[in-house]
């Protein structure tokens, strides 16, 4: 196996209870890369992820996975059983942290001063946040999110996105990430696998964006949604250290473009 | 004080001890009516080992077991909706636990220290099983306390984090089964999971980690069943619902006490 292969799949199919929930997939993740899942409900992204993470055996196609990879596993939601006290503390220690590492954590999410605060009282954007740095905590080499910024509000989404990115080019790790906010990862994805039981198109997303198939499954309307967001995009450049200038400085860094000041 | 006293205290105190740390999994696990039922059942096993003379101890056990295993297997099959299964199962070995000990010619059978406990009873080979197996689930659950705690919390995160998930859950179904099979003889059958679940919940709003809940748990089960056998002592009430009694008094305090962390 290539040493910069994460995770490799060929021919990955899975039934459950008698439905094909996959068919023929083929998926390739390698360091550093951000490989974003769309496709509509009952796709089978969720299944494909936890086929990649090895909580259910494909039944046909094999999976292989580069030696001692430690994943990063984000899940959709935590829900905490009220009944059980757990600050953030002790749920990140669950990760096998260390004392000392769970405020540096809290740090690089953006979160420190939840560390004392009790799990199921966090809102949706706060959870997710701890949940990151739960995946985070294990130093991972691959990070799967699902459906990272669910639960959360538009702004909350956009910075949400923006830190995964910049976790991304401060670790090299991997990143394979269900999403349907694809007008927000469009600029940060290094490539698409569009979805429904089996691979409909990938490649970058500007490509993906114009694939029939695509077009086709999400229809013209959320096509040029797309439009409209990579418009919007392109011009942002110019503006955008005037409206959020902290994220504007992570993307510019990744992105090895320029620095502002 | 006098000797069948203190076999009691200790045989209850015991229990108490374990039963606080691991009737929190059984709160925060929702577990209670699965170890209502698991009680229910083993009644079945005192019934068979009545009418064929076995040894009473062992039986208990025995059939605690067996039946978590039987539960555990039909919960993994998903046949039935979890709770539908339980109440099936609970009140129909209950059912067939009676009809058995209505065949049983010696009904000199006492039904009630069955169904309800009979601490005052308990004899010296009593309480050295019942310590037995109390330091044993004791350190087992201290053992792997850590462990119990992240599957409960998130399953999956747990197994990718390298956890066996369904081997420690079927370990800690084994250490329910284990307490609710010596504890029979402090509450009975009846009232078994109340000496898990009411001091873990009057524990609850007083701990902000699950080690002090745990901790709170012990205490107040300590509690509760020297206050039921000092209640039992003095005004001769029967012991085990003297003791749930005394629980649920210290759950009430504890939830009506003002300003707790809820």
């Amino acid at each position: 196996m290539n040493t910069d292969l994460l995770i490799k799949a060929t021919g990955l199919g899975v039934n459950l209870g008698g439905r094909q929930i996959l068919h023929q997939v083929d998926l390739e993740l390698r360091k550093s890369q951000l490989l974003t899942l769309i496709g509509p409900n009952g796709a089978g992204k969720t299944t494909l992820v936890r086929v990649v993470l090895g909580l259910i055996k494909p039944d046909q196609g094999s999976l292989s996975r580069a030696d001692g990879i430690r994943i990063g596993y984000m899940p959709q939601k935590l829900f905490v059983e009220p009944t059980l006290p757990l600050t953030v503390r002790r749920f990140l220690q669950m990760a096998a942290v260390s004392k000392s590492d769970v405020g540096s954590l809290l740090d690089e999410v953006r979160i420190a001063h939840l560390l004392d605060q009790q799990v199921s009282r966090l809102s949706g954007g706060e959870m997710q946040r701890v949940l990151l740095a739960r995946a985070l905590g294990r130093d991972p080499h691959l990070l799967v999110l699902d459906e990272p910024a669910q639960g959360v509000d538009v702004n909350g989404q956009v910075e949400l996105y923006e830190l995964i990115n910049s976790i991304r080019a401060r670790h090299g790790c991997g990143v394979l990430m269900v999403s349907h906010d694809l007008h927000l990862v469009m600029a940060s994805t290094d490539e698409v696998i569009c979805l429904n039981k089996h691979i409909c198109c990938h490649g970058k997303p500007e490509q993906v964006t114009n694939d029939p198939a695509y077009l086709a499954m999400f229809g013209r309307r959320e096509a040029q949604t797309l439009a409209v967001y990579t418009h919007h995009h392109n011009h942002s450049h110019d503006i955008k250290g005037a409206i959020v200038n902290e994220s504007c400085c992570d993307d510019h860094d990744s992105n090895g473009a320029h620095k502002h000041g | 004080m006098a000797d069948f006293l203190v076999y009691a205290l200790v045989a209850g105190i015991s229990i108490a001890l374990v039963a606080g740390p691991l009737g929190c999994f059984v709160v925060w696990r929702r577990m209670s009516y699965f170890g209502d039922t698991l009680a229910h059942a083993s009644l079945l096993g005192v019934a068979f080992a009545i009418l064929f003379s076995a040894q009473l101890q062992i039986a208990i056990i025995v059939s605690c077991l067996v039946f978590a295993a039987l539960l555990l297997a039909l919960e993994r099959r998903q046949a039935l909706a979890t709770d539908t299964l339980l109440g099936i199962i609970a009140h129909s070995t209950l059912a067939f636990g009676l009809l058995v000990l209505s065949f049983s010619d010696r009904v000199q059978v006492n039904l009630t220290a069955f169904l309800f406990g009979d601490l005052l009873t308990v004899t010296q080979t009593d309480l050295i099983w019942i310590v037995c197996c109390c330091v044993l689930c004791a350190v087992t659950l201290f053992c792997f306390w850590d462990k119990f705690l992240a599957i409960t919390v998130h399953k999956e995160l747990a197994s990718i984090e390298g956890l066996p998930v369904d081997r420690l859950y079927a370990l800690l179904v084994v250490l329910i089964a284990l307490l609710i099979a010596v504890a029979m003889k402090i509450v009975g059958v009846l009232l078994i999971t109340s000496l898990l679940i009411i001091p873990a919940a009057a524990a609850r709003r007083l701990s902000s980690t699950p080690e002090q809940m745990a901790l709170g748990a012990a205490i107040a089960g300590c509690l509760a069943v020297s206050g039921g056998l000092t209640m039992s002592y003095f005004w001769d009430t029967p012991a085990g619902p003297s003791i749930v009694a005394t629980a649920f008094v210290l759950f009430l305090i504890a939830y009506l006490r003002p300003g707790a962390n809820a």
